[in-house]
């Protein structure tokens, strides 16, 4: 099959830039392979982080004609082969080498989220249809491309006053859990930063598992915020009957169908 | 001298899969200072790519289901060859360590009465597998993961062990890389915990990811721990098989489960004619009777389908080397004949995405193409049963890396709760042992050092691509030591091997130290071929056919040898391999692993 021309970034964190590549194609072959293929006969120092290459460990996120992607999941065949096609690391995350980025503020972020609570003696017993939406945040693999496409993030670098779209998931799959008892509602006002979120949609738009990030997690999030909050009703009988968890059937939020 | 940061940690933890994390758990609950050593990122180890499910006798959908029914089946599937001990251990435990994943906050599938839902799966008499549609091993580490971070993990992440270390014959410690920046890493630890996972990169054709080099086998073997069984190795029935660029990629047994069939290129469902003496009476005979089952019937059989992954394997190689295989050299895995489009959306999402994305092909209208891929790696380090203890003090090994529980073959979900029962074992006494030795472990400088300049020859060294010569180890492995081995082939590879290990020890890695994935593969190499090794010696010495292991020149199974494990050593730097009987079942559980399957399912 054809030769493809690759343009790939190689360097670290004091700079670099694209290299060119030819790559010979196969079909069905994707962007992954053709990095595999350089790596194996032309370069074999260029970094790329990688695992299952089946699209289950959201390892290789990169940003491919300008697109976040996994590299795994994304064929020749879909690209436009007659030019050139770049392959950037992610842009909202320090560069270790290539394609490989610093990811680890990830991590730290992860830790700060008051972890599952269930109530001492819990029957566990949970419906279906009151746990699919838990279980759709759950489909989350980390790939951290919707943090790398935040607006927030990218832009503006507010990493120390934002979780970003991936942890807002974590979170709602938490507060939405039928079993949970934690409240995380002060956090995501605060710490979190919900309200910087302004419901663009990008993160939804590169999530390979396809989460509804922004109507699913984000939004009924952000309600449940202004109803605790800045709803002078609510507060007010807050106040003459204190606060408490909301009931599982206010879970859902505004649902969007998957 | 090349400069290393020193750890010191009660118990080291080798790998962050399922099993890494769960002793890693185990071990932080009992107090002891716990490190843990990931190659990849958390969250990424190869256990996010288990699909099916997680098997334990939870009686949620059949109440007949028992821990001694899947006691009986397990030791079915492995041939009988598995040690007894850990299968009753297993089995016992099993629904528990599953119980307590929901507490963490784990979200299975759920029955109408809201408890945790199970589906069928090969080999197993009723449907066990607690799920969560096709993405159960994501949901498990997800869990793992979140549950030892609450407890305050210590990960060293993107790290990779380059030898053990040991003192006094004791294993004390570690050394390795931190991947990212080249740096040395000293542990010294009273306990090491193996939980490194499987050997799938020494095949061509596998479903596992690259972290699968096998280094747990090799790590253990170099200070002199036991290996046993090494000469089973499952390939899976269902991988993909085209295009060419994600040839491996698993196609999980959930889709026969949930009703998918198999079928030759005539149309025929093959495996009806493909059942074996020991399963006959326990599977459908008829289409109409695996139609009924399907649909609920308790008094029809199973449909063959689901028969062990073995069985199925080699009835499709059968297939294609009889000429009735699929375009692409494999068989046809139907399901959009059989189901919905929503309920196969539902179950089985991720399977219709990968073929969507990858194959340009909706399951949901046409019939899948697959065949055999490397999966599953049933020997490993011999441990004791009950604690997962090596034959090396403070040497403890857990999950894919350790033998014993599988036998000769595993039963599909029969991995993630291994993982977990034997995972939390090796953890707690690997603590206890940690605990009753006294002041910090101790390693010799010298031979941290030595190990450390070992390590870095490939920088210096002119010798060949690390990426060509893996590449040459895992033609060889796949044409002589793959799905089917006969005697001529074997004797070949072992001496392909012989002559590529000098090659391998002298590759080449040009660039700096900072993320150099091909001194990475340079030093992965050199374990590779340790493990490669001990699986040819072990598939030469089993002059018989019986689970995983396939012999063209012995093709059935033979008596002999179902009461013999092979087990390899390593003397003055050379590996042998000797015959051992496998230990004695008691008479009880014996009645129980041979009983006959009668009420259950109605058929005789």
């Amino acid at each position: 099959m054809a030769t493809v021309q690759f343009k790939v970034f190689r360097g670290d964190k004091s700079g670099g830039a694209l290299q060119d590549y030819p790559v010979e194609a196969q079909e069905g072959m994707v962007v992954l392979d053709a990095i595999h293929q350089i790596q194996a006969t032309q370069a074999p120092d260029l970094a790329c982080r990688w695992n299952c290459k089946a699209g289950k460990c959201g390892s290789c996120g990169a940003e491919v004609n300008g697109k976040p992607k996994l590299m795994c999941m994304t064929r020749l065949d879909e690209l436009d082969t007659s030019q050139p096609v770049t392959v950037r690391p992610m842009r909202t995350f320090p560069v270790i080498r290539d394609l490989a980025t610093d990811v680890s503020w990830n991590y730290e972020v992860n830790k700060r989220i008051t972890p599952f609570s269930p109530a001492p003696n819990t029957d566990w017993r949970m419906q279906q249809e009151d746990v699919d939406r838990v279980q759709e945040f759950r489909k989350c693999i980390e790939c951290f491309l919707c943090q790398n496409v935040c607006h927030v993030l990218r832009e503006h670098d507010e990493k120390t006053g934002f979780i970003g779209p991936r942890f807002l998931v974590r979170v709602a799959s938490l507060e939405m859990h039928p079993l949970d008892t934690a409240n995380r509602l002060p956090m995501l006002k605060d710490a979190g930063g919900i309200g910087y979120c302004n419901i663009t949609k990008c993160c939804t738009e590169v999530c390979p598992e396809h989460i509804h990030i922004t109507d699913n997690a984000i939004i009924p999030l952000k309600e449940r915020v202004v109803d605790e909050y800045y709803d002078p009703v609510l507060s007010f009988f807050r106040r003459l009957f204190g606060t408490k968890k909301r009931p599982v059937s206010d879970a859902g939020g505004q649902a969007a169908d998957d | 001298m090349e400069s290393y940061q020193t750890y010191d940690y009660d118990v080291l933890v080798v790998g962050a899969g399922g099993s890494g994390l769960r002793a890693a758990i185990a071990a932080m609950e009992k107090g002891a200072k716990v490190g843990v050593v990931s190659k990849s990122l958390l969250g990424k180890a190869h256990t996010v790519m288990a699909e099916g499910g997680v098997a334990a006798a939870l009686r949620n959908v059949r109440s007949e289901d028992s821990w001694q029914v899947h006691f009986r089946d397990t030791l079915k599937g492995g041939g009988m060859l598995n040690n007894w001990k850990m299968v009753q251990n297993y089995t016992q435990e099993a629904p528990d360590r599953v119980l307590e994943l929901e507490q963490w906050g784990a979200v299975f599938d759920r029955t109408p009465d809201g408890r945790i839902n199970q589906r069928n799966f090969g080999g197993h008499t009723y449907p066990r597998l607690a799920h969560v549609g096709d993405r159960t091993g994501l949901e498990m580490i997800r869990t793992l993961q979140d549950h030892a971070v609450k407890l305050g993990l210590n990960v060293h992440m993107e790290t990779t062990l380059y030898r053990l270390l040991t003192n006094g014959g004791a294993v004390t410690g570690a050394v390795g890389f931190h991947r990212n920046t080249g740096q040395f890493l000293v542990f010294r630890a009273k306990a090491v915990i193996l939980a490194t996972g499987g050997l799938g990169k020494l095949y061509q054709i596998t479903s596992n990811s690259w972290e699968c080099t096998g280094d747990g086998f090799a790590l253990a073997s170099l200070v002199g721990a036991e290996l046993i069984d090494m000469e089973f190795i499952q390939f899976h029935p269902t991988g993909m098989i085209w295009p060419t660029g994600v040839m491996g990629i698993l196609v999980t047994e959930g889709v026969r489960g949930e009703g998918g069939v198999l079928k030759n290129a005539e149309g025929k469902r093959f495996m009806f004619d493909n059942v074996p003496d020991r399963y006959k009476g326990e599977f459908a005979e008829t289409e109409e009777e695996a139609d009924r089952w399907l649909n609920g019937d308790r008094n029809a059989r199973r449909p063959p389908e689901l028969l062990t992954r073995d069985v199925v394997a080699r009835a499709i190689r059968k297939e294609v080397n009889e000429g009735r295989g699929s375009p692409h050299g494999g068989a046809f895995l139907d399901i959009a004949s059989r189901r919905s489009p929503e309920y196969i959306k539902k179950k089985l999402p991720s399977m219709y995405h990968q073929f969507m994305q990858l194959a340009n092909l909706d399951i949901t209208k046409e019939p899948m193409e697959v065949g055999p891929t490397c999966h599953y790696m049933m020997g490993g380090v011999r441990v004791d049963p009950d604690t997962q203890r090596t034959n090396i003090p403070g040497l403890y090994a857990a999950g894919e890396v350790a033998a014993g529980l599988h036998g000769a073959n595993r039963l599909g979900g029969n991995s993630l709760s291994d993982l977990l029962v034997f995972g939390r074992r090796a953890g707690l006494s690997a603590a206890e042992y940690a605990a009753s030795q006294s002041g910090t472990a101790k390693v010799d400088e010298a031979q941290v050092n030595a190990l450390i300049d070992e390590a870095l020859e490939p920088f210096t060294s002119a010798g060949e691509n690390p990426f060509a010569l893996m590449q040459e180890l895992r033609t060889g492995m796949q044409k002589n030591a793959g799905i089917m081995r006969v005697e001529e082939e074997l004797a070949t590879e072992l001496e392909l091997l012989k002559a590529l290990k000098p090659r391998i020890w002298k590759a080449g890695a040009p660039g700096g130290r900072e993320y150099n994935p091909g001194w990475h593969t340079a030093l992965d190499l050199r374990l590779m071929v340790e493990v490669a090794e001990a699986v040819v010696l072990a598939a030469r010495a089993r002059k018989e056919s019986r689970g995983g292991h396939a012999r063209l020149d012995f093709p059935d199974p033979d008596p002999t040898f179902a009461k013999l494990n092979h087990i390899i050593r390593r003397k003055d730097g050379a590996l042998s391999v000797a015959a051992e009987p496998l230990p004695e079942m008691p008479a009880d559980l014996k009645a129980i692993a041979e009983a006959k399957l009668v009420t259950a399912q109605g058929g005789s």
